[in-house]
Order: C-alpha cells, then sequence, then structure tokens
C-alpha cells in the first residue's frame, strides 16, 4: 500500500464514472462514487455493483451506463449477496481457467440500501468473508422516494416522514453506528470517511478498502442539497464542518484495532454544522435551545466512545 | 449402460448436479428441499466437484447472489421450497427479465397460512407470471431426467429464460425410488460446457446488468421474453429428443396416459398422477370404460393449442389443481386449461377439482369416483358444483 499521495496523479487518473449521468449538481454519492472508483489501479477491471436509489436511476438508465467498467444492479435491499455472487463467480472461474483478468468488485448503496433494507444482505456478505468492497454512500434519508426518514438520519433532522411541526421536532431517535457494527463483524478492513479538502483520506481509505484481501466496508458521508437543504456548492463546506464539529470523525478499523485519522484542533460547536441546512431550521427556533443542547451531548457522547475505541 | 439405483427425488436431484458439476450455488435451508444442498456441500467437502457454495443468510440472498454469480458469467443454480420461494419473488422477476439462465430445484411445498411442510403447488403456482420455465415430474426418474435438460434449455440461445424444475414435497422428495441414471459422459454431453456470449467478468468487453427502463423501453423487454417463452417450446421438445435418444425415454409438454382412445379425462400436474393411473388401470380392467390422463409436464411455456387438441373432443374432462387461486373460481392449471378448450371450441364438460392441498392424500378411490362423475355429467350435461373439492373434511 502506498503512503505517499499524489494529488495530481490521482486526479488525473481516467474517470471510471463517465460524465452525462443524471445525479444532482451538488450530490455528494457522485463524487463518493469517483473517489472511490479512482483509487482502483488503472491496470485492474473492476465489477461495480449498485443497490437500487439515486445513483442507480441516475446513472445506467436504459440505453446508457455512466459506468467505464462491468456494472450490475439487481434490486434495493441485495447488493451484498449480488456481489458475492459475481465474486464467487470470479474464484471459481479463475479456478478452472476460463478467465484471465484480475477483477476488483465494489458496490455501492445509500443508507436506505445499506443501514436498512438491505442490512441483512450486507451483513451476510461480510460475515462470509467475500473479497469485496461495500461503499455506503450516507446521505441520511431515502433520498431517491423523496427525503423520507431512515435509521441514519441524525436525530431532530426534519424529513418527509418525521416533519418537524407543531408537535414534532423532527425525527425521534438517534443515527445507527453502522460503521462500528460493520466492524464488529471482525472484517479485515471498515472506515469511515468523508471528502476533505485533498480528498487524501478518501482516497487511501478506499485503496486500502479495494486491495485488502477480504470483505470491507467503507462508510461516505454523501451530503444531499435536496435533502439536507444547502446551497449545491456548499458540498465540500458542509464536509468540513462535519468532521471538525466531530459529527463525522474520519476513522479506520484495521484487523480489529481502531484508528482515528483526524482529530480537529478545535472542535467546533455542532450548531456550525446544523445552521447552515435546513433540514434543522427548527433548532433554531426561540425555545428550542434544549434540542441543540441535547444533540451536542449526543455528538460528544459518540465522540468520546470512538476515542476509548482508538485509545484502547 | 444406465447405472441402476434407489434414489430420493432430493437426492437424484442432487446427483445431477454432481454430474453436471456447476460453478456456483448459493442456498439456504428450507424443508423439505434442505437435503438438496447439503448433499451438494458434501460432494464439495470430499472433492467429488468444484462448485462454490454459498452460505446466504436467506433465500432472497440465495436468488440474488445466483443472478449475480449468472450475470459474472458462471454456471449457477439454488434450491428451495414454499416460503423460501415467496422471499425470492422479487428475484424471480429479476432473474427472468435479466434473461439469465439460472435454475432453481424447487420442491413443491404449500405456503404459510397456516404454516405447513407438505406438498401442494402452491409455491410455483404463484410464481407463474414470473417469466420463469416450469417443468414438473411424477417420480424420481422424472425429477432426475427433467434436471439433466434444464440448464441446456436455460442457456439456448433462443430461450435464455430460467428454469424451475419442480418435484412434489416429501412424496417423492423424500421417497425412495428405483432409478436409472444417465452415465456421467453422456450427462457432460448433453449439458455440455457452459461459455455465456455476454457476461461481467469478460475482460475484452464490460457488461452493464439490471438497467432502469422507463416506459419507453419496458414493455419491449417484456415482449422479448415472450418470444423467448415461445422459442422455449421449440427447444424443450428437442432437448427431449436428443435426452430420448441417449436413454429411451420419452418426454414433452405433456405425458398422455390411456389417451388413446380415452372418453373421460383428468389433467394434473406431479406425483398424484401415479395414483391416477392405478385408478385407470383398475377401471379399464373391471369396467372396460374408456378413461385417460392428460400429465402436465410443462406448465411455462404453457402448451395451449397441443393439449387442446388432445383434450377437445373427449366427453368430459376433471382438471385437478393442487393450489388455490382465490378467485372463487377455478384453480391456475383449471383457469388456463379451460382457456384451452375455448379456444378450440370445444364441446367438452369441464369440472374443475381442488385436492391434495397442504399434503393433503388423495387416493385411487378418489380419482374413480371423479371418473364416475365425468361419466354422469356427460350423460346428464348437468353440472352441480362447477369447483369441487377431494378429501376435504366434512362439517361434522
Amino acid at each position: 500500500m502506498e503512503n505517499t499521495y499524489n494529488f495530481k496523479e490521482i486526479m488525473s487518473r481516467e474517470e471510471r464514472l463517465a460524465p452525462g449521468h443524471r445525479m444532482c449538481a451538488g450530490c455528494g454519492g457522485t463524487v463518493a462514487v469517483r473517489a472511490v472508483l479512482r483509487a482502483l489501479h488503472p491496470e485492474d477491471r473492476a465489477v461495480v455493483g449498485n443497490a437500487t436509489g439515486c445513483l442507480e436511476v441516475s446513472s445506467f438508465m436504459y440505453p446508457f451506463t455512466a459506468y467505464e467498467d462491468s456494472y450490475i444492479h439487481n434490486a434495493f435491499e441485495n447488493a451484498g449477496a449480488t456481489l458475492s455472487g459475481v465474486e464467487t463467480a470470479y474464484r471459481v472461474l479463475k479456478k478452472k481457467g476460463k478467465i484471465n483478468d484480475t477483477f476488483k468488485f465494489i458496490t455501492f448503496g445509500g443508507d436506505g440500501g445499506t443501514y436498512d433494507i438491505g442490512f441483512q444482505s450486507l451483513s451476510g456478505a461480510m460475515e462470509r468473508g467475500h473479497d469485496m468492497v461495500y461503499v455506503c454512500y450516507d446521505n441520511g434519508a431515502y433520498m431517491n422516494t423523496g427525503t423520507q426518514r431512515s435509521s441514519a438520519t441524525p436525530q431532530y433532522a426534519d424529513t418527509t416522514t418525521t416533519p418537524a411541526g407543531k408537535v414534532s421536532n423532527g425525527k425521534v431517535q438517534v443515527r445507527k453506528d453502522l460503521t462500528a457494527i460493520m466492524a464488529e463483524h471482525h472484517i479485515p478492513y471498515a472506515a469511515q470517511t468523508t471528502f476533505t479538502s485533498n480528498f487524501k483520506d478518501i482516497h487511501t481509505k478506499a485503496e486500502r478498502a479495494i486491495y485488502t484481501p477480504g470483505a470491507a466496508f467503507l462508510n461516505v458521508m454523501s451530503p444531499c442539497p435536496r435533502g439536507w437543504g444547502y446551497d449545491a456548492s456548499e458540498l465540500m463546506t458542509i464536509c468540513r464542518l462535519a468532521v471538525d464539529t466531530c459529527y463525522w470523525p474520519l476513522y479506520e478499523v484495521t484487523d480489529g484495532k481502531w484508528m482515528l485519522n483526524y482529530v480537529p484542533k478545535k472542535k467546533l460547536p455542532i450548531e456550525d454544522f446544523l445552521r447552515p441546512q435546513k433540514r434543522f431550521k427548527h433548532l433554531f427556533k426561540p425555545g428550542n435551545e434544549e434540542l441543540l443542547v441535547q444533540f451536542q451531548k449526543e455528538v460528544d457522547k459518540q465522540w468520546e466512545l470512538l476515542r476509548r475505541r482508538c485509545e484502547a | 449402460m444406465a447405472i441402476r439405483e434407489r434414489l430420493s427425488g432430493n437426492e437424484a436431484v442432487a446427483y445431477a448436479i454432481k454430474q453436471i458439476n456447476p460453478d456456483v450455488m448459493p442456498a439456504f435451508p428450507i424443508t423439505p428441499s434442505t437435503e438438496i444442498p447439503q448433499y451438494v456441500a458434501n460432494y464439495i467437502a470430499n472433492g467429488e466437484i468444484d462448485t462454490e457454495f454459498i452460505h446466504v443468510e436467506s433465500e432472497h440472498s440465495a436468488m440474488s447472489a445466483t443472478l449475480g454469480a449468472s450475470a459474472a458469467g458462471a454456471r449457477a443454480l439454488t434450491a428451495t421450497s414454499s416460503c423460501g420461494m415467496a422471499l425470492m419473488w422479487e428475484e424471480l422477476y429479476v432473474a427472468a427479465s435479466d434473461r439469465l439462465p439460472i435454475v432453481l430445484a424447487l420442491v413443491n411445498r404449500a405456503l404459510t397460512g397456516p404454516i405447513n411442510i407438505n406438498a401442494d403447488h402452491s409455491d410455483s403456482m404463484g410464481a407463474r407470471d414470473s417469466g420463469w420455465i416450469q417443468i414438473y415430474a411424477e417420480s424420481n426418474q422424472e425429477v432426475y431426467d427433467n434436471f439433466l435438460q434444464a440448464f441446456p434449455i436455460a442457456e439456448d440461445a433462443r430461450v435464455h429464460l430460467p428454469v424451475m424444475v419442480c418435484q412434489d414435497g416429501f412424496i417423492t422428495s423424500h421417497g425412495v425410488e428405483n432409478i436409472l441414471l444417465v452415465e456421467d459422459e453422456k450427462v457432460k454431453e448433453l449439458v455440455g460446457e457452459y461459455h455465456p456470449e455476454h457476461f461481467l467478468l469478460n475482460g475484452k468487453e464490460p457488461m452493464a446488468v439490471g438497467p432502469y427502463a422507463v416506459s419507453n423501453y419496458y414493455m419491449e423487454t417484456k415482449r422479448a421474453q415472450r418470444e423467448a417463452m415461445k422459442n422455449a417450446k421449440e427447444v424443450i421438445l428437442e432437448l427431449a429428443a436428443r435426452f430420448e435418444e441417449m436413454t429411451g425415454r420419452h418426454y414433452g409438454f405433456f405425458e398422455e396416459y390411456r389417451m388413446e382412445d380415452a372418453e373421460y379425462v383428468i389433467v394434473i400436474i406431479g406425483s398424484a398422477a401415479g395414483t391416477c393411473k392405478a385408478a385407470i388401470e383398475k377401471i379399464r380392467q373391471t369396467t372396460g370404460k374408456k378413461v385417460g390422463l392428460c400429465k402436465i409436464r410443462v406448465f411455462r411455456p404453457f402448451p395451449e393449442e397441443e393439449l387442446a387438441e388432445v383434450l377437445k373432443d373427449r366427453k368430459a374432462i376433471a382438471i385437478m389443481d393442487r393450489s388455490e387461486m382465490f378467485a372463487a373460481t377455478s384453480g391456475p392449471l383449471g383457469a388456463e386449461v379451460r382457456a384451452a378448450l375455448q379456444s378450440a371450441k370445444s364441446q367438452a364438460e369441464v369440472v374443475n377439482y381442488f385436492y391434495g392441498l397442504g399434503g393433503r392424500d388423495i387416493t385411487v378411490e378418489d380419482f374413480e369416483r371423479v371418473y364416475e362423475r365425468l361419466e354422469q355429467i356427460a350423460e346428464t350435461h348437468v353440472i352441480e358444483d362447477m369447483y369441487d373439492y377431494i378429501g376435504l373434511r366434512s362439517r361434522d
């Protein structure tokens, strides 16, 4: 694994997700896909899998595909199982001498297809140890159907099925910590990342995930301008604030060893991350100060828990 | 020389899998099909086959992984029953629409509600619109023979459709019968090596599977599936001819039993045909009445014209359904056979029976009563109950 990160070389690699797809401007999902596929060594081939969602309906609308590599979409809840079939076919066909090329197996799913409906299929694929990477582009709600709550939706978020209203403050529950759950499958590599200024974090993690033999899981916070309510040009700012408030810590778990990849010099208050997003607008109304306090407490609790895991 | 053996239906299917030596088998256990993956796992554990087994965590994942493996270029299959198949439902449609030559060993079992582990056809009949070829068996010999023909039918360039090889849970799956096995080299000759034209792992040509197709394109994919299903009729008969040449055993869309002069006819699917044949022999020997049987082997594609041609000039016909479709009228076989007779402008009297749901026994005497009733209907032209039950417990 390379320790050096040559920004210019990496960014000048040929795109494996062709332009002309129909994803929204400012969509984090598309950035996640491009960043992860850039970590494939240019000489290697891949089969890209995909759960049903925004990405699938926008990047493979018949008769056009945006993928330079082989690609398979099956359904919403089975990206893990589908790619496990592809990967197994690869092993047996290679053993029988029917194919020669080196293929890598990467599948993408939104948080709906990963945290919720596809959770069982993902868990099975990881537990069986297929040599594949499952990448969740986590935008914290069912965006393809119009921003309904998922188990990845943060507490208090205003979604179309947990609307903030006269007697509602948005989603009641806190988010599911899927990266930790995947790490507890004792797979060789699990990591959490998003888009940082030079994309080193996501690139390094994607490369490790792809080239570590066995099952790997990558959770990429991928903001959605429509669902979160920010201006498309603010994508990178939102990501920086998520990381600097410790809402979305960057960490990885390699062979059971937990490691924090980034500790902000000054941990920013959670308001800084919440304020630019329309989905949290109601939290800033007079009388809702306590909700912000609660949100901060949850972030602090999770951050402390993660730090303890990483120090152990 | 064919090999004489005594095998259960499950073991016969597993033995066929061993002889075919497919690439990938994802499977999840469910009664009464569980033994099939168990036998295969044993063959793998003893180095007898090269197949990779995927220990999936559900039947939905079983069919999803089978689909992935097949799209990747592998010869792939799975086995299931009842609720396992219901959990695969969504994937059955995807597999057919992706035109993947998957084979499913289905051991028919009643769908839950209430839970029941015995044979009926509610699982496969519910999937009759999913785009799969469906081939049914009366005996262990037939399910073995059907399984050997399944991959060549599915993989034929004119077809490219998945095939469901069905047998009745416990009745044949667990019943041990004498069986003639085909020699390994003959199986290899029949089934051949799989060389897909397009597949995900083709380094020379990337491929994309499973698109989003808007209204401008969706309808043509369904029409293409229909054409493939029509082509399948020809291919199924070709395979049957090759198989007959190899083994001497004859197969078609359906079996005609004592139909040469039959006036009163039963139409049925699956293992109960054996009981019906015993009733026919008994009736013919004791009374000389002209009774016969039409046993459906291929339900999808449905051999409408061929069946109507054979049935249309009989005096009276009883169509026997081993599953409900809750139309409050026919069962699925009843509806389709009647439609076929209508198209052929048949004047035959027709009744429809439900029998054997959830494994309820059907006896030689039951069939004798059906034939007696057919004779009566043919004479009186009065049908009091168009949709009747066999073996139903009475209220008292």
